[in-house]
């Protein structure tokens, strides 16, 4: 009778702990506990463990098992601890290899029947114990394809707690074998394609979404109903580059947190468009004890569309602001604060009043002036000045619709985009940074690639004028670069910067 | 099935058995079946300083679950007490003793032959 040890891990947000389970036998009456902060459903392991094992044909051994979850501070939740328990618990009766337990990391839930069920997030718990310098994982049947994402580490997909044991070197009875529980249906099939094609006329407002594609700038669309926002809007992931490795396994981790079965690295950005009725904690990310990731995380890496933005509540879009500065959220909850990445590009759209017609040529707007005013000082400054691009797309007349010109499809634009971000890269190699949107300010005004006074002019006199704050100079500027990069120019001219500003101010100078 | 007197047959069969261990392990048996309106102490033995008493649990085979499983908070709640009062009724042989609980599960269909588990310092609650 000796201390058994395994590995499990922890999830706090996207971030996994290596939790050291032990357990250890002590010559007493019979009795099963689990201390380390373990939560209800956790503490619950105690009775699954005995069954699935006496249905596995494994016998606890039958005095006081007391199992600790180390760093005991920290607490733990959910059924994904039950493999590992097990395996430490029944590791104390003998005949299991101690050193191959102990070498291992254990994920998942077991059934009653000895069936180990598939647990959300095991794409970040296998990430962290890999991180962690573990070799090898047991991951529930229905979750090996998820965790074998991970490299440089040995999976091994197990169907019941029998296997798991004969792994360690148990000697098992065969029972009859058991039907792997299978997965959750995963929720994002692959949804018909959409083309930048399929967009009629609408020049400006494809060309805009091309630039913030290429840049990763936020944008805002103001037009009236019916004009292609949304439309516009669900076709930007679709010009945006592949993710890489890195992105692609952070945003299926998100996708596997929430519950979703990943079987494959997804490489198209992700897409969240939250309805506006969505609360602060639907977009951010809540939960007592389990944070689940909202809106904005799910959105990383990818887009954040927000359809009627003018509707949704003020203190809504208001939290968007610190993630938009940090690229991260953190969720405080009493005991322990978990942190997710929230690197998404922000899309606004909104009707330029609430009955949709102000400012439409040919249409009647009912709004009294000050229902308008209301209406648009709900995006609030500080976010709008979050905005690099305000575009204002119009409905299609009759003579745009019959001419079926051509437009730019999918595949063009994001052969634009994927040169455009080359060049930024290579512009930007010696620097923190890889898009425009992220460079800061005074390597702008007073880095090496600083356009000369005269190309700046429009922009200085704006800025004299006060119809431009040294912050809006700044993202002109960028805007400016990411339409040089579309337009393969190494230096800024006077076209760009002039196009910039029309695209910030939605003004011609 | 076994019928009621069977049964009682069967435990006294058992205790019998505890008992014989006891004494072979160097315990002074001092009384057996000691009874009062809350219940039986089954065997009051003394080693050394420490008073002891022991909980005999016998089953025929261990497919109801383990005899020293049944020996659950409540039981061992009920022993304090019937300890306690054990020890008002003889005071010169409870005096400057530490009182303990030992458990003897014993399984099998022949109580003389069958597997017996001898648990000491049990926790008293």
């Amino acid at each position: 009778m000796g201390v058994m040890r395994t590995w499990a891990v922890a999830l706090s947000g996207l971030e996994g702990t290596l939790v050291e389970v032990e357990a250890d036998l002590t010559h007493q009456l019979p009795e099963f506990h689990i201390i380390g902060l373990p939560d209800k459903a956790l503490g619950e392991a105690t009775q699954r463990i005995r069954n699935a094992s006496e249905n596995s044909g494994l016998a606890l051994p039958k005095r006081r098992l007391t199992v600790n979850l180390s760093p005991a501070s920290l607490p733990k939740q959910g059924s994904g601890f039950d493999l590992a328990i097990a395996v430490a618990a029944l590791g104390t009766a003998g005949g299991m290899d101690a050193a191959s337990i102990a070498a291992t990391a254990h994920i998942g839930e077991l059934g009653l029947d000895g069936r180990l069920r598939p647990v959300p997030g095991v794409l970040p718990a296998v990430r962290a114990a890999a991180r962690a310098g573990v070799r090898r994982v047991v991951v529930p049947w229905a979750n090996r394809a998820e965790a074998e994402l991970v490299t440089g580490v040995q999976v091994t997909g197990a169907v019941c707690l029998a296997d798991v044991a004969r792994l360690h070197g148990a000697d098992v009875e065969e029972l009859p074998p058991l039907e792997p529980v299978a997965a959750a249906d995963d929720d994002r099939p692959p949804g018909e394609p959409m083309d930048l094609a399929e967009v009629i006329g609408q020049e400006a407002g494809v060309e805009a979404l091309i630039v913030a594609a290429a840049g990763g700038h936020h944008l805002l669309m103001t037009g009236p109903p019916g004009a292609g926002k949304t439309m516009l809007a669900r076709r930007l992931p679709g010009i945006l580059p592949e993710l890489d490795d890195e992105a692609a396994l952070i945003a299926a981790s998100i996708r596997s947190l929430g519950g979703t079965a990943v079987t494959r690295l997804d490489r198209t950005p992700p897409f969240e468009a939250p309805h506006h009725s969505a609360s602060v904690a639907a977009l951010v990310g809540g939960g007592s004890r389990i944070v689940r990731p909202g809106a904005i995380v799910r959105a990383s890496e990818g887009v954040l569309f927000l359809d009627e933005a003018a509707e949704h509540r003020a203190g809504t879009l208001d939290a968007l602001r610190q993630p938009l500065e940090t690229g991260s959220i953190v969720i405080h909850r009493a005991g322990f604060t978990a942190s997710f990445p929230a690197r998404f590009q922000l899309v606004l759209a909104t009707n330029p009043c609430p009955c949709g017609n102000y400012g439409v040529r040919g249409a009647v707007c009912t709004c009294p002036p000050i229902a308008i005013r209301r209406y648009l000082g709900r995006l609030s400054g500080p976010l709008l000045d979050r905005i690099d691009i305000e575009v204002t797309v119009e409905r299609v007349s009759v003579a745009h619709a019959d001419r079926g010109r051509p437009s730019v499809t999918t595949a063009q634009a994001r052969q634009r985009v994927i040169e455009a971000r080359a060049r930024a890269a290579a512009r930007l190699r010696d620097t923190p940074w890889r898009l425009n949107s992220q460079v800061s300010g005074g390597w702008l005004r007073q880095g090496p690639v600083t356009p000369p006074p005269i190309v700046r002019r429009p922009l200085d006199a704006a800025l004299h004028r006060g119809s431009l704050t040294l912050r809006s100079y700044d993202r002109v500027l960028r805007v400016a670069w990411s339409l040089a990069d579309l337009a393969g120019d190494d230096r800024l001219g006077p076209d760009h910067i002039g196009r910039a500003l029309y695209l910030k101010k939605g003004i011609p100078i | 099935m076994l019928c009621m007197a069977a049964k009682d047959d069967f435990g006294r069969a058992g205790e019998q058995r505890a008992a014989a261990h006891l004494r072979a392990r160097g315990f002074d048996v001092l009384d057996r079946n000691w009874r009062t309106a809350g219940g039986e102490v089954d065997v009051v033995a003394r080693r050394a300083d420490a008073l002891v008493f022991v909980e005999v649990k016998t089953r025929t085979t261990d497919g109801f679950g383990d005899p020293l499983e049944a020996v659950d908070a409540r039981k061992r709640a009920r022993l304090w007490r019937l300890a306690n009062a054990w020890c008002a009724q003889h005071p010169e042989l409870a005096r400057g003793r530490a009182r303990r609980l030992d458990v003897i599960g014993i399984t099998g269909a022949d109580p003389a032959t069958a597997r017996l588990e001898h648990v000491e310092d049990v926790p008293w609650v």
